[in-house]
């Protein structure tokens, strides 16, 4: 089958599961159970949603917060990817970062917000360093993992054939990790992606969808927070499809060492 | 291509339930472009020995020299083919595998691609270049890695029962294969087997050890010609021989009264 093909199908299927969740929602929004103002119909979700892209501010509050995520995500990878890979190097490393790092990542993002929001004040640099705390580490700890899970033979064999340090660590070592780094990025996105709906309620000021969810709760505007899930949903699937999907099926799944689910 | 010399070897390992004797007083020397194959039962001290030679352990006593010069961790002089089919980089295509060992010497693109072709002709993969390693069958894998352990010129060839994990009909042809790039290469070879019939086709000579603590119990010389027919009375006797050193004679079977 052609990968046009493949993505077509892949595209309705999509289509009819996120289709069957949507005839649940409707089926519970008309049962006359809840207050419409509470639970309001799709029409009415997807008529805010249309109007919020037209004027554009429902764009500009994704791009505020499209821009918070990817700026703490980018830092996150650039920090837990190395960090990870020289704690599983180096047993010194290993042995002064892992206390802290055990003891920080329990701590919930949510939880330093208030204390960030005192540091760093209300705005950008804010969100974004709660961003960067959330997602740093599933970057780290499956990088770490994943370098310790590294095929011995592999390293073996590399260095019969007079790899140095250099040479191993990028040859061997980071694609042999690859699977957990991609692991990795995909639940370091979704962390930040919690993160920074938090953070904006928080410590946001007029932009941001974790901001026009917070502000539409003070007017009732329950279409408005709906339609503003809506997109963040919208977001996070075509960063799975778009980036993650291809970036497993550019390496791990080409060379065989993740597998697509069969039949 | 060049001779080695094993000297006193003897090797220790420290275990959690104390010190285990791996190999003790291992002696005996190797021509260049000779074949040799280590055979023993599991727990002789053939893959350790082995391993002492590839430089990936260090023994307590004695020493190894590969043309003069004693063995100090691995080096390009030798190539080393695993049992385990995974040594392949799953990242990297057949040729990829094949080059790695010339890109770390520095030999340029064009020139390694060139290099590696041929090697992956010798072991009739030619038209498997640009396959990743998981859609080669297990033979093919294994082949790929002697080209990959050939391809940097190392003068010693290393081989860890190498076919082990085949089943016996690729086996055999594996085996035919890996004579011709013998005689092709003339590479020093130390084979590591369990298997007495690949030992007697394909060495000049054989080394039997036995177990607790590793020793060499015995030389033999194949003087067969090549090819060799598995088939024949002379083959037959040479592997009915070399079980015998194993301490499988050929009447063993005969009930005892």
């Amino acid at each position: 089958m052609t990968d046009n093909g493949q993505n077509a199908r892949s595209l309705i299927r999509a289509a009819i599961t996120l289709a069957a969740a949507a005839a649940v929602y409707e089926a519970l929004a008309r049962s006359g159970y809840f207050a419409p103002a509470l639970l309001p119909k799709l029409s009415i979700v997807v008529q805010t949603l249309i109007a919020t892209l037209a004027d554009g501010s429902m764009i500009q509050h994704a791009a505020y917060t499209l821009y918070r995520v990817m700026f703490g995500f980018g830092l996150a990878i650039a920090v837990g990817i190395p960090l990870g890979i020289l704690m599983a190097r180096f047993t010194a490393v290993e042995n002064f970062f892992l206390p802290l790092v055990s003891a920080l990542m329990p701590i919930p993002s949510f939880a330093l917000v208030p204390l960030f929001m005192l540091w760093f004040g209300i705005g950008n640099l804010t969100t974004v360093l709660i961003v960067f705390y959330a997602a740093t580490f599933p970057m780290l700890f499956n990088t770490w993992s994943g370098v310790r899970s590294v095929n011995p033979i592999w390293l073996r064999a590399a260095g019969c054939m007079g790899a140095d340090e250099h040479s191993l660590f990028w040859k061997v070592i980071i694609p042999g990790a690859s699977p957990f780094i991609i692991t990795g990025m995909r639940q370091s996105f979704l962390r930040a992606w919690i993160a920074v709906v938090g953070a904006e309620m928080i410590a946001a000021s007029d932009w941001g969808l974790g901001w026009v969810i917070f502000d539409a709760k003070e007017f009732l505007n329950t279409d408005t927070m709906l339609a503003a899930l809506v997109v963040i949903g919208a977001i996070g699937y075509l960063f799975e499809r778009l980036v993650f999907g291809s970036l497993e099926r550019a390496t791990v799944l080409r060379w065989g060492m993740m597998r697509s689910a069969k039949g | 291509m060049v001779p080695i010399e094993i000297r006193d070897v003897t090797l220790v390992y420290d275990t959690p339930g104390g010190k285990v004797p791996g190999v003790k007083n291992v002696n005996f020397n190797i021509g260049a472009s000779e074949f040799v194959c280590i055979v023993g039962p599991s727990g002789c001290g053939k893959s350790t020995l082995l391993n002492i030679i590839a430089g990936f352990l260090t023994p307590v006593a004695g020493e190894i020299r590969i043309g003069g010069k004693p063995v100090t961790g691995h080096g390009m002089d030798r190539g080393v083919v695993f049992q385990d089919f995974a040594q392949l980089f799953p990242w990297r295509t057949a040729l990829g595998n094949v080059t790695f060992g010339l890109e770390m010497k520095g030999v340029a693109k064009d020139e390694r691609e060139k290099i590696a072709r041929e090697q992956l002709r010798l072991v009739k993969l030619e038209k498997f270049t640009g396959s990743y390693p998981h859609h080669l069958s297990g033979g093919m894998q294994q082949r790929v890695a002697i080209a990959r352990a050939l391809a940097y010129n190392p003068a010693v060839l290393l081989m860890d029962e190498p076919f082990a994990a085949l089943d016996a009909l690729t086996r055999d042809d594996m085996q035919r294969l890996l004579a011709d790039v013998w005689r092709a290469t003339r590479k020093t070879v130390i084979y590591v087997t369990h298997n007495v019939a690949e030992a007697v086709y394909l060495a000049d000579r054989v080394v039997v050890m036995s177990p607790h603590p590793g020793t060499v119990k015995a030389e033999i010389k194949i003087e067969l010609p090549r090819p060799r027919d598995p088939l024949s009375v002379e083959f037959l006797e040479c592997q009915k021989e070399l079980l015998g050193h194993l301490g499988h004679d050929a009447n063993a079977n005969e009930p005892v009264n």
